[in-house]
């Protein structure tokens, strides 16, 4: 059982949710993630770490409500309790001084985006961050995105905030603009799919955090199976993060919609 | 072998003279009372009831308490097989319970999983008689769950912390073991529930939960300390456990990766491993009001793989509604690693068994759900290294089957994570970890290892044997610290 903190709506759908869960706020890295049942009839679904506080013991989830699990959660308050919490799971972010890397998420993937982009700029990255969203009140974290990266370019459909365009026309600017030596992508597979052929095109190296359906996210059930190079992969072990040219975002998608 | 029902005690002397051999070999064989086929399938219940005091006695009266008994020789842990039958022949139940648990940490689960005709009830000397053997099996069950739970006090934990990795029937084993050495023992499981394998692989059908949970219970009464969704070489690292003051560690963290063919369009919607599959149902209470896990529809389902996991993928299919499920297998029916109990009960329940076939292609529809099993047809060669006469195809002999579920039970790899959490564990390139055979322990010193994490794939006899076998060496080493 572990004690939801804090909650805060990011917007109608989306909460950021601070949980106890200290052993895990201890050991998590940059790109870990978790596996979180809301009640004893729940199911296990993976959910990217965004934040960890050790010294109060918590870790930061930032959900959308778009299923069962997500919507039970997001219904939870301060003070109820997640049934479980098990992790931090996959292997955490190579992050490496590389020079100038472009840091762009969509949706709920800002959120496990953020301490990457903290750990790019640490490790001594020009770091440039590209959100993007439908609407301007749908882009989350700006502020802490603004600390943490050298700069920050939004992208709106509706041109309601930033600049009007899809997160590939940000990423291509920058790319167009100075030398890119990595991009980290993090978002619905979608997106992540279009980013990942962009700068294959500049021949850009790009690491994408891929987010499938999940059973017991330790390796065990291969529900979370994908194509890289050619080979079969499990993205809980061998991820979750990925070089993006190399994953089969189409089988990806396809696999996505299993229980739709 | 046991001390507390010796051959030569008295009364087993005169329970000998009792009758003699030819009236004992004319006894019938017992039979195991089952649910009916066609209601079994519709539920989750114990497919075997048990077998009443008075059949017990009479099957135990069978034995015909050996001076050298093979059947012994034929358990992985050499049980006191006699020792707990005649005990069950004169009516002493607990006493026999006891026999039992002087060797098996978990009777009632062994009593019900063991593949008894390849072990001890293949060495029963009825066997040479050419006569049924003793049902060893039953009478293993029937003890055990007429076992009163002991009253004894717990041994007081005065010796330090030992940590387990794991709470399978591994873990089980050495945590009873160490506890009653006087150790207060921890046990992290990774997964929300306790019992591993015996509780997200094995279904209810053949294991009940409530029969896990009893031991599970019967342990913590014993001052085991049971630690959910914690993994060890993620959520705890090897230095966190010394820092916590564990003096040894077990790992026991059994399977990981299941195994895949790396054949065409084994990505496909519906293309799933046993894993999975099992997982979802048992662990998850897939396809059972209120639960929020989806289960993989299938209607026509099949099932890769002759073992004990194909059988419970193939009769959970059954169960979850499927109209047609085959067990696609590419040796024949002799070579099935499966239990020949189980074997039987999947034909009582309709499954279809296509043996000397193989998947080589999977195809799908448009939205990506597999529709069609492409298979080899095979016919049986020479024997390989496993001894089995290995299956060669037949040019041309391919057939299309319509499938829209196909559950994968090719067996699995170890689990990768404490290997890959400490660099510095000795490790096979199977992926096992390497320990000495007599004592469990590993090129760490105070890690010691068993069950499927060192065996690659075992048995649960042979993964408590080494629960067992660790908590004693454990045990000693640390007692002469």
């Amino acid at each position: 059982m572990n004690k939801i903190i804090e909650k805060v709506y990011f917007s109608e759908n989306v909460a950021r949710l601070v949980v106890e869960a200290p052993m895990i706020a201890k050991s998590r890295r940059p790109g870990h993630f978790v596996i979180v049942i809301a009640d004893e009839k729940g199911e296990r679904i993976p959910l990217t770490i965004a934040d960890a506080d050790t010294a109060k013991g918590t870790i930061t989830l930032v959900v959308q409500a778009i299923g069962v699990s997500t919507r039970k959660i997001c219904a939870l308050n301060p003070g109820d309790y997640l049934a479980d919490v098990v992790g931090p799971l996959g292997r955490a972010t190579d992050i490496q001084r590389r020079g100038t890397v472009v840091c762009c998420g969509g949706g709920v993937g800002v959120a496990p985006l953020l301490p990457i982009v903290k750990g790019m700029k640490e490790a001594g990255n020009r770091t440039i961050v590209v959100l993007a969203a439908r609407t301007k009140d749908l882009i989350i974290l700006e502020r802490e995105m603004r600390e943490a990266a050298d700069e920050v370019i939004i992208m709106t459909d509706d041109g309601s905030y930033g600049k009007q365009g899809l997160v590939t026309n940000g990423v291509e600017e920058v790319i167009l603009r100075e030398k890119v030596d990595e991009v980290v992508t993090i978002g619905p597979a979608i997106m992540m799919k279009f980013v990942a052929l962009l700068t294959k095109k500049y021949e850009v190296p790009t690491i994408c955090s891929l987010n499938t359906i999940m059973v017991d996210g330790t390796g065990m059930c291969g529900a979370c199976r994908v194509t890289v190079d050619g080979r079969t992969r499990f993205v809980c072990v061998d991820g979750p993060e990925f070089d993006a040219h190399k994953v089969d975002f189409d089988e990806m998608l396809m696999r996505l919609k299993a229980y739709n | 072998m046991s001390t507390i029902s010796p051959r030569d005690a008295e009364w087993r002397e005169e329970l000998r003279n009792r009758m003699t051999p030819k009236e004992r070999t004319a006894i019938e064989r017992v039979k195991m009372p089952e649910l009916d086929p066609a209601y079994r399938v519709t539920c989750n219940e114990e497919v075997n009831q048990g077998i009443t005091a008075e059949a017990a006695m009479s099957e135990a009266t069978r034995c015909l308490d050996c001076p050298n008994p093979t059947c012994v020789t034929g358990c992985p842990v050499n049980i006191n097989i006699p020792g707990f039958i005649k005990n069950i022949e004169r009516g002493e139940f607990a006493q026999a319970a006891a026999v039992l648990k002087e060797t098996s940490a978990l009777p009632a689960v062994c009593g019900r999983v063991c593949p008894q005709e390849k072990q001890c009830e293949s060495k029963c000397i009825y066997n040479k008689m050419k006569r049924q053997p003793i049902a060893i099996g039953y009478l293993e069950r029937f003890a055990a769950d007429h076992e009163v739970p002991v009253a004894d006090a717990p041994v007081k934990a005065t010796k330090g912390k030992i940590a387990v990795v794991g709470s399978g029937p591994s873990g089980l084993s050495f945590a009873g073991e160490m506890a009653r050495h006087g150790y207060a023992v921890t046990v992290f499981e990774a997964l929300h529930q306790i019992g591993g394998v015996l509780k997200y692989g094995i279904p209810e059908f053949r294991l009940p939960n409530a029969i896990v949970d009893k031991e599970i219970d019967s342990l913590r009464r014993n001052g085991v300390e049971f630690v959910k969704d914690c993994i060890v070489g993620k959520t705890l690292s090897y230095d966190d456990l010394h820092t916590m003051g564990f003096r040894g560690i077990y790992v026991a963290s059994g399977a990981g990766l299941p195994r895949f063919m790396n054949i065409p369009g084994e990505n496909l919607i519906g293309v799933v491993s046993s894993n999975e599959y099992l997982t979802r149902v048992n662990l998850m209470g897939a396809g059972r009001e209120g639960f929020d896990t989806p289960a993989p529809a299938g209607r026509r389902v099949a099932v890769v793989g002759g073992g004990n996991t194909a059988m419970d993928s193939a009769r959970t299919a059954r169960r979850m509604g499927a109209e047609k499920v085959m067990i696609v297998y590419r040796r024949s029916e002799e070579e099935m690693p499966a239990r020949r109990e189980e074997v039987g009960h999947a034909k009582e329940e309709g499954i279809e068994f296509m043996t000397l076939n193989n998947p080589i292609e999977y195809l799908g529809d448009e939205r990506g759900h597999v529709t069609t099993m492409r298979v080899q047809r095979m016919e049986l060669g020479e024997p390989d290294e496993s001894g089995r006469r290995s299956p060669v195809p037949i040019e041309g002999a391919i057939d299309d089957i319509e499938v829209d579920l196909v559950i994968v039970a090719i067996g699995v790899s170890p689990n990768p994570i404490v290997p890959q959490a400490i660099p510095e564990l000795e490790m096979s390139r199977r992926g096992t970890i390497v320990v000495d055979e007599a004592t469990m322990r590993s090129s760490l010193s105070d890690i010691y290892a068993g069950g499927d994490i060192v065996r690659g794939g075992a048995t649960v006899i042979l993964a408590m044997g080494d629960g067992r076998r660790a908590a004693q060496s454990m045990a000693a080493a640390l007692d002469k610290e």
